[in-house]
């Protein structure tokens, strides 16, 4: 079924399990992001440590895909330098944007590459994008301080 | 069942032919978002393009009287359908522009008109209103100084009159109802409040958008002000809604839009304007959708309001039947069909309706999914997102089996993932 596209593995498991959902006290920023369309919310705690994202916790309520993707994306940013973190987050749009084309790089995205098929549906593509969307605008939020 | 042709109307809406997602019949259910069209209405639009097009009420020429009287014609059809008198119906763009016009036009009522409104005045609105009877009543109010208040809903989903006599006091200068929740598939009870509204001498402004297309609405007999509602939710084209008001009150109030055709005579200083409804049809109006809409009055007519309406009950009846036998499901919204219209909200435990409007897609079923513009109401009941099914004369039991069907495959689905 072309449902399967959609719901990978991968996805519905960050959906029931959810990575640094649990926001950390004291962030260097905080943004909340909704999706106008459906009223899909993220609220997103980064920490930095100099040149590093050192804790993106988030809390939020939403589809399987907008709650998904900004679990797989906490996991995939802890760690990497703002400047990789950025290049991540443009990769994953681009795939997103791609409708079918571009199934993504798995080495740099990792569990990211399971939202490649969201991308032949446009109506979840801001949904996927939601907590992303979230984090580069706490990036600019935090740099700016 | 009952005495529609479901057939027959079926074969009368060409896009209910088309095949969804691979080889699936469309069970269109989201008729409370906008409906379908009959041929006779796309055929309306395309005749007065093709034959008769021409700005109407100017020149002097056969086409332009010939347009003016296709117009003309749909305005008189409106008038009929509503109860209303002629040069009471406003044709619109839209249901969002009629509450518009009137939320502006009592917003440029100056100081001393009995229109006029300050700080101090309240405006009541309810929980459930769709964001257009609700945003244009927050502007007003911030624009004004005044106060919005509004009537709370009950955990069943019914307007809570419990403090009537509080919400709409002395100060309260206009009260903004929705007839029909487009969520919960309410109907509101008109009587007690419009009987409150006018003790306290305020305006009383109905959004008819989920009522009118399903069943009788006379605007006389409900002893309301205003009613504002949308062509392309009654099988008529986008672009065109319509804005009734009391004639006493249309030409007694300042314009919103103001331009062409609307005037009466026109100075390099000032000007003097029409009387309704010309006052509040600046600007060349949209004229094939006004004509889509007349087809589409004749359409409801000929299948009759009443048959319509008892069958969209029968639908819901079994909507509310087969969804509750789905385990973890809750209707939102009334569970009996006791002023009740065909709309049906649900949620699921532990499946977001984004997902499940998903998978109901891949199966053909086109539902609303998200917050269906009453973030407020969504609030209320404490989630952001229900699922929508809505409901017209063109769908059958069948295509009832095919939701709940639908609904259970898809809790499967998830539930074994
Ligand atoms: C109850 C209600 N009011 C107002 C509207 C707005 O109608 P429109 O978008 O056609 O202006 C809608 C449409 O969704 C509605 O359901």
């Amino acid at each position: 079924m072309e449902l399967d596209s959609l719901y990978q593995e991968v996805i519905l498991d960050h959906y029931k399990r959810p990575l640094n959902k649990a926001l950390a006290p004291n962030p260097d920023a905080q943004v909340h992001h909704v999706n106008t369309s459906c009223g899909d919310e993220v609220t997103l705690n980064l920490h930095l440590e100099g040149d590093r994202i050192s804790r993106v916790t988030w809390e939020g309520v939403g589809c399987s895909i907008s709650q998904a993707s900004t679990s797989v994306m906490t996991d995939l940013l802890i760690g990497k330098s703002k400047e990789d973190a950025l290049a991540l987050v443009e990769e994953f749009q681009t795939m997103l944007q791609s409708k079918g084309k571009d199934t993504g790089n798995e080495e740099h995205l990792q569990d990211g590459v399971a939202f490649a098929g969201v991308s032949k549906f446009p109506a979840r593509v801001k949904c996927a994008l939601l907590g992303w969307m979230a984090f580069k605008d706490a990036l600019q939020q935090a740099v700016k301080k | 069942m009952s005495s529609l042709d479901i057939a027959a109307i079926k074969a009368d809406f060409p896009i209910l032919k088309r095949r969804i997602r691979g080889n699936n019949r469309l069970i269109y259910l989201d008729s409370g978002a906008t409906s379908q069209k009959p041929n006779s209405v796309l055929d309306a639009e395309r005749d007065f393009y093709q034959n008769h097009n021409a700005a109407v009420h100017r020149g002097a020429h056969q086409l332009a009287e010939e347009a003016t009287e296709l117009y003309e014609g749909a305005r008189e059809k409106v008038v009929k359908f509503i109860g209303a008198d002629s040069s009471e119906v406003i044709f619109t763009k839209s249901a969002t522009e009629s509450i518009n016009a009137i939320a502006y036009s009592l917003g440029n009522s100056t100081f001393g008109s009995r229109f006029h409104i300050k700080a101090g005045d309240r405006i009541v609105v309810s929980e459930m209103e769709h964001h257009a009877n609700l945003i244009p009543w927050q502007e007003l109010a911030r624009r004004t100084g005044a106060e919005l208040a509004w009537f709370k809903v009950t955990d069943e989903g019914r307007l809570d009159l419990s403090n009537i006599d509080d919400l709409i006091n002395s100060r309260t200068k206009v009260v903004a109802l929705t007839h029909q929740s487009n969520v919960l598939g309410t109907i509101n009870p008109l009587g007690e409040v419009t009987k409150r509204a006018h003790e306290v001498g305020a305006l009383f402004v109905l959004d008819a958008c989920q009522s009118v297309p399903h069943y009788k609405v006379d605007v006389k007999s409900i002893n309301v002000d205003f009613v504002a509602f949308s062509g392309h939710k009654m099988l008529g084209p986008t672009g065109v809604g319509i804005l009734w008001g009391k004639k006493e009150l249309l030409d007694a109030m300042p314009p919103f839009l103001t331009g062409g055709s609307m005037i009466e005579t026109v100075t390099m200083e000032s000007a003097t304007y029409l009387d309704a409804p010309k006052r509040f049809e600046a600007g060349v109006p949209n004229m094939a959708q006004a004509v889509g809409l007349g087809a589409a009055i004749d359409y409801l007519n000929k299948v009759g309001l009443d048959r319509i309406h008892a069958h969209e009950v029968e639908l819901t009846k079994k909507a509310l039947a087969g969804l509750q036998t789905i385990g973890g499901l809750s209707i939102i919204g009334p569970k009996d069909l006791e002023m009740r219209g065909g709309v049906v909200s649900f949620a699921i435990d532990g499946i977001h309706p984004h997902d499940l409007g998903q998978a109901l897609d891949q199966f053909g079923i086109a539902v609303r999914t998200g917050h269906h513009c009453a973030w407020p109401l969504m609030k209320r009941f404490k989630t952001v997102a229900t699922t929508r099914a809505s409901f017209y004369l063109y769908n059958d039991l069948e295509d009832i089996a095919a939701l709940v069907d639908g609904v259970e495959r898809a809790r499967k689905y998830f539930a074994e993932r």
